[in-house]
C-alpha cells in the first residue's frame, strides 16, 4: 500500500520564538527553519513500514512557501520515493490543508496517512483528525505503536491516564507522538540521491481549495514574563520558604 | 448563544477537566453539556447538578464507552444543529475529538484557548506558550478546546439542569476499542495538584526517580510529574509528563528538582504560581523563571529536605 506523509516547515525547535515589536507575529526573517519534530517521526514510521515490507510507496507532502522544498528533499534523504509541493506563501490553516490532504489522498488512494500530532509553532493539533473527518475515515491521534494487520491497523495511543489501543478499519489517518520511534538521520549519499528523486510542485488551486483564513489573528503577544526570583542558601532555608508558602 | 460542552468522565464520575470548560462555555452564554458512554445515567446526573447547567443531553451506548471519534462526532455533529458552539476541555479525547466535529462542520477550531476577549476572540498559546495570539473567528460556529488551567472550576452543586435522551447514530463501524493500559497512582492527580514535585534526567533511573522524588512528593500530598527527558529515559511512565507534549499544569507550588528548564518543559508549567528548582548547575535556565532556588546535588538536598518536612 501507498503511505503519504504531510511534512511541515517550522521554525527549528531549538530556537526561542520572538515576538515582532509591532504585535503581528513572530519574527522569522534569518530563524533557522526545520522539519516539524512530529513530523520526522512520521516520515520515520513510513519508512519503517516500508523495510518491513507492508507500505510501497511513500508520498511526502507540503503545504508552504517555495523553501519547503527542503524539507520534502530532508524526507526524500531519509527514504521517501517522491515529494508533492502544494506552494503557497500565504499561511494556511488546519482546516484548508486538511482540504487540500484529502484532495491529493483522492487522487493517490492511500492505506495510510501518518501525520505529526501537531506542529510546533502554531501548536494546533487538528490537522490529522479533520483529515480522517473529511476522508470519512477512522483516525489513531497520538500514537506511540503502530501495527498493520492485513485490512486494519491497530494503533496504541498516548492517552492521559497511560495508553489505550484501538483498531482501525484501513484506509486510516495516524497521528505521531514522540515516542513512536527515533527518527533516523539522512546520510550523505542519501542526501545526493534525494535530489534526483521527483518533486511535483502544485498549488492550492489545481485543488480547488480556497486557503483564505478562518481565523483572523488580531495580535500576538509576548507571554507575562517571569522573572528570576531569590536563591536560598541551604535546605533550612528553603524549608522556611515552603512554610512561609503554607504548603509543608 | 447556546453552547455544547464535552463532559470528560469514565463511565462512572464527571472529571475535573469538565468544569473549566463549563466556565468558559458560561462566558459565552447558555450551557448546555453531552454526556456521551455506556451506563453513564449518574455521569449525567451529577452533571446536571453543576452551576450554570442547563439540558445534559444523555447518549447512553456501547459505541460511547470509549469516545471513539469515529462514533462521537457524528452525535455532536446532530446536536450541533441547535447549538452555535462546542467547547471541549484540551484533554487527550477533547483534543482527539473536537477536530473532527470541527471538519465535518466546515469550521476552523480555536484551540487551548486561554481566555475569551469577545464573543469570537481568543487568546492563545502558540510557540510553546513563548508567543500568545489573539484571534477572532469568522465562522458561523465555534469549535473550541479550553485549557484547564487557565480557567477557574465551575461549582459542581447548586444546578438543576434537566438530562434528555439523545440517540444518535451509535457505532460508525471504523474503528473498536482493544483495551487499555492506565497507569495507577495514590497521588492527586497532576493537572488539578496544587504542589508538584518534578524530576528530570539527573534522576538517573526508575528505582532511583522514586526513591528520591516519591518520598518527597508523599510528605507535601503532592502529584508527581516529570520532564520529557525522564520519561524517555523510562523513569516513569508518559502520563507523568509534563510540558508541551505532556500535560500543561498550574499548581500553587511546582518543585523542579534536576530539570534544566528547556523550553518544551516551561511550556508545561511556567504559570505556575510558585516555582522551586533544586539544580546542581547554576545556570540552569530553570532559575531564570524559579521565584526560589537552590544550588546543589539533588542527591543530597532531596532526602535532607524531605526528613526536614
Amino acid at each position: 500500500m501507498k503511505i503519504i506523509v504531510p511534512v511541515k516547515r517550522v521554525i527549528d525547535y531549538n530556537v526561542k520564538p520572538r515576538v515582532k515589536a509591532d504585535g503581528t507575529g513572530v519574527d522569522l526573517a534569518n530563524v533557522k527553519m526545520s522539519m516539524n519534530p512530529f513530523d520526522e517521526i512520521a516520515v520515520e514510521e513510513a519508512i519503517r513500514l516500508k523495510e518491513k515490507g507492508v507500505a510501497t510507496e511513500i508520498v511526502a507532502v507540503s503545504v508552504g512557501p517555495q523553501k519547503a522544498q527542503e524539507t520534502l528533499r530532508t524526507a526524500l534523504a531519509m527514504g521517501a520515493d517522491r515529494a508533492i509541493l502544494v506552494q503557497t506563501d500565504d499561511e494556511v490553516e488546519p482546516l484548508a490543508v486538511a482540504k487540500i490532504l484529502k484532495a491529493i489522498a483522492d487522487e493517490e488512494q492511500p492505506g495510510l496517512v501518518v501525520l505529526g500530532k501537531q506542529a510546533i509553532d502554531d501548536d494546533s493539533n487538528q490537522t490529522g483528525q479533520m483529515l480522517a473527518a473529511l476522508m470519512g475515515r477512522p483516525q489513531g491521534t497520538f500514537a506511540s505503536k503502530v501495527e498493520v494487520e492485513g485490512d486494519s491497523v491497530s494503533v496504541t495511543r498516548e492517552v492521559d491516564g497511560g495508553l489505550e489501543t484501538v483498531k482501525l478499519a484501513l484506509p486510516a489517518i495516524v497521528t505521531t507522538d514522540l515516542r513512536l520511534n527515533e527518527p533516523r538521520y539522512a546520510s550523505l549519499p542519501n542526501i545526493m540521491k534525494a535530489k534526483s528523486k521527483p518533486l511535483a510542485t502544485k498549488s492550492p488551486a489545481d485543488y480547488g481549495v480556497d486557503t483564505a483564513p478562518r481565523l483572523k489573528t488580531l495580535k500576538v503577544s509576548e507571554p507575562p514574563v517571569r522573572s528570576a526570583g531569590i536563591k536560598v542558601a541551604d535546605v533550612d532555608a528553603l524549608v522556611a520558604k515552603l512554610k512561609e508558602l503554607g504548603v509543608a | 448563544m447556546k453552547t455544547l460542552v464535552w463532559v470528560e468522565h469514565d463511565n462512572a464520575s464527571v472529571k475535573d477537566a469538565t468544569l473549566a470548560a463549563v466556565t468558559a462555555a458560561s462566558q459565552l452564554g447558555e450551557v448546555h453539556l453531552i454526556v456521551a458512554g455506556a451506563g453513564c445515567a449518574a455521569v449525567a446526573d451529577e452533571a446536571a447538578k453543576i452551576a450554570g447547567v442547563g439540558k445534559v443531553h444523555l447518549a447512553d451506548n456501547a459505541a460511547y464507552k470509549d469516545a471513539l471519534a469515529e462514533n462521537v462526532a457524528p452525535l455532536i455533529v446532530d446536536l450541533m444543529g441547535h447549538h452555535d458552539a462546542f467547547v471541549a476541555p484540551a484533554t487527550s479525547n477533547g483534543k482527539n475529538i473536537a477536530p473532527r466535529v470541527a471538519a465535518l462542520l466546515d469550521v476552523m477550531q480555536v484551540s487551548d484557548i486561554l481566555s475569551l476577549e469577545g464573543p469570537k476572540t481568543f487568546t492563545r498559546p502558540t510557540y510553546a506558550g513563548n508567543a500568545i495570539a489573539t484571534v477572532e473567528s469568522s465562522d458561523a460556529k465555534l469549535v473550541i478546546t479550553v485549557r484547564g488551567t487557565a480557567f477557574a472550576k465551575a461549582e459542581t452543586s447548586g444546578g438543576s439542569g434537566t438530562v434528555e435522551a439523545v440517540s444518535g447514530a451509535g457505532d460508525a463501524g471504523l474503528s473498536s476499542f482493544v483495551g487499555a493500559e492506565i497507569a495507577k497512582s495514590e497521588r492527586p492527580e497532576l493537572t488539578s495538584a496544587k504542589v508538584i514535585v518534578s524530576g528530570g534526567r539527573a534522576l538517573k533511573d526508575g528505582p532511583t526517580f522514586e526513591a528520591t522524588i516519591f518520598p518527597l512528593a508523599d510528605k507535601l500530598g503532592a502529584a508527581v510529574g516529570a520532564s520529557r527527558a525522564a520519561v524517555d529515559a523510562g523513569y516513569v511512565p508518559n502520563d507523568y509528563q509534563v510540558g508541551q507534549t505532556g500535560k500543561i499544569v498550574a499548581p500553587e507550588v511546582y518543585i523542579a528538582i534536576g530539570i534544566s528548564g528547556a523550553i518544551q518543559h516551561l511550556a508545561g508549567m511556567k504559570d505556575s504560581k510558585t516555582i522551586i528548582a533544586i539544580n546542581k548547575d547554576e545556570d540552569a535556565p530553570i532559575f531564570q523563571v524559579a521565584d526560589i532556588g537552590l544550588v546543589g546535588d539533588l542527591f543530597n538536598v532531596v532526602p535532607e529536605l524531605t526528613s526536614k518536612l
